[in-house]
């Protein structure tokens, strides 16, 4: 018994640490988790994109489940993304709410008017003072927000259909049910 | 004669590198020496997330640029180091921390090399022991019989 534990401690030794490193090689060093999941939006209050007499603030993502939306005209990904965003808004009627982030106002109207406008509203960030109190190191980045104003979810990098119909999309079914 | 030839375009390496580290703290102005050197030291310390192998000191990323921003205002603000640090680290996260701080989820960081060596160090210990110790191979009485006849068996007989 003694024996046969000398011989295959070491190979047990060498399958726990295979399996750690193979763990490893599928985490993405680029997707940093985010504080602020579990916590309250950050409070913010900037222009909107459209009518800069507006304002859009945190209290436009209480009352109803929301996608907080980081893009930028400058984001190659973004356009990617866009089409997704166009569909959600369409067929999931979701309140999309656009942080537009170190963006110049009138590339981002153009954008809007030619590829669509998925978003209820857009927050101008043009310094990207907000985007620092959201933690955004890189666009797209998307938040799930409860109806409460809670943060529930980040999602770092473009939705593609697969990670929406895999990661989002229950995540804000079930956010719907929720009180 | 190679090396002679290289020594210029090393030293202009060199001072291209120290320029380029040089003009990420040019836009900022210090009351004393003091305080860039404590400005350079807290930037030194914090990663920059979009290049996540350099610095917030060295990089010429643009959410770089905000962040070295950020922290010269709150530093000029008289925010002390700590508070700068808990600012980043509440909208970041410790991945903005190139010394990541000692807490439970980091206790296999902090510790696993230790206790890795700690665990060697034992096991080396007890190997040389074995090997120090007289051989404890001693045969019973009942064994040395056995081997003796098969050493009996194995000569010719008449042979001594």
């Amino acid at each position: 018994m003694k024996s046969y534990l000398r011989f295959f401690l070491p190979l047990l030794v060498f399958v726990g640490i295979a399996l750690f490193l193979f763990r490893g090689l599928a985490i993405d060093p680029r997707k940093v988790p985010s504080p602020l999941v579990g916590k309250p939006a950050p409070s913010f209050a900037l222009p909107e994109l459209r009518d800069p007499t507006r304002t859009v603030s945190n209290a436009d993502l209480l009352g109803q489940v929301s996608l907080l939306n980081v893009w930028a005209t400058w984001c190659v990904s973004c356009r990617a993304e866009h089409k997704e965003l166009m569909r959600l808004a369409r067929e999931d009627g979701l309140q999309i709410i656009g942080l537009n982030y170190k963006d110049e106002r009138n590339d981002a109207l153009q954008w809007l008017r030619q590829y669509g406008d998925p978003y209820r509203m857009n927050a101008f960030d043009q310094d990207g003072r907000v985007g620092i109190d959201w933690g955004v190191y890189g666009t797209p980045e998307t938040f799930v927000v409860d109806r409460k104003g809670i943060i529930r979810y980040k999602q770092i990098g473009p939705i593609s259909r697969e990670e929406w119909e895999a990661t989002l999309r229950p995540l804000v079914q079930q956010l719907k049910v929720e009180s | 004669m190679i090396r002679l030839r290289l020594t210029p375009v090393l030293l202009g390496v060199l001072l291209w590198i120290a320029s380029a580290a040089a003009s990420t703290l040019a836009e900022f102005k210090f009351d004393s020496p003091a305080q860039e050197q404590q400005f350079r030291e807290l930037t030194e310390e914090l990663r920059c997330l979009v290049c996540q192998n350099e610095s917030l000191a060295g990089s010429q990323a643009e959410l770089a640029q905000d962040l070295r921003r950020e922290v010269y205002q709150m530093m000029r603000a008289g925010k002390s180091r700590e508070e700068v640090i808990n600012f980043l680290v509440a909208r970041y996260g410790d991945f903005v921390l190139y010394s990541p701080p000692l807490k439970p989820s980091t206790y296999v960081l902090w510790f696993g090399p230790l206790v890795l060596v700690v665990v060697g160090a034992v096991l080396l210990w007890r190997v040389l022991r074995r090997k120090q110790a007289p051989a404890q191979d001693d045969l019973s009485t009942a064994e040395q019989q056995r081997l003796q006849a098969l050493f009996d068996a194995d000569r010719p007989p008449g042979n001594p």
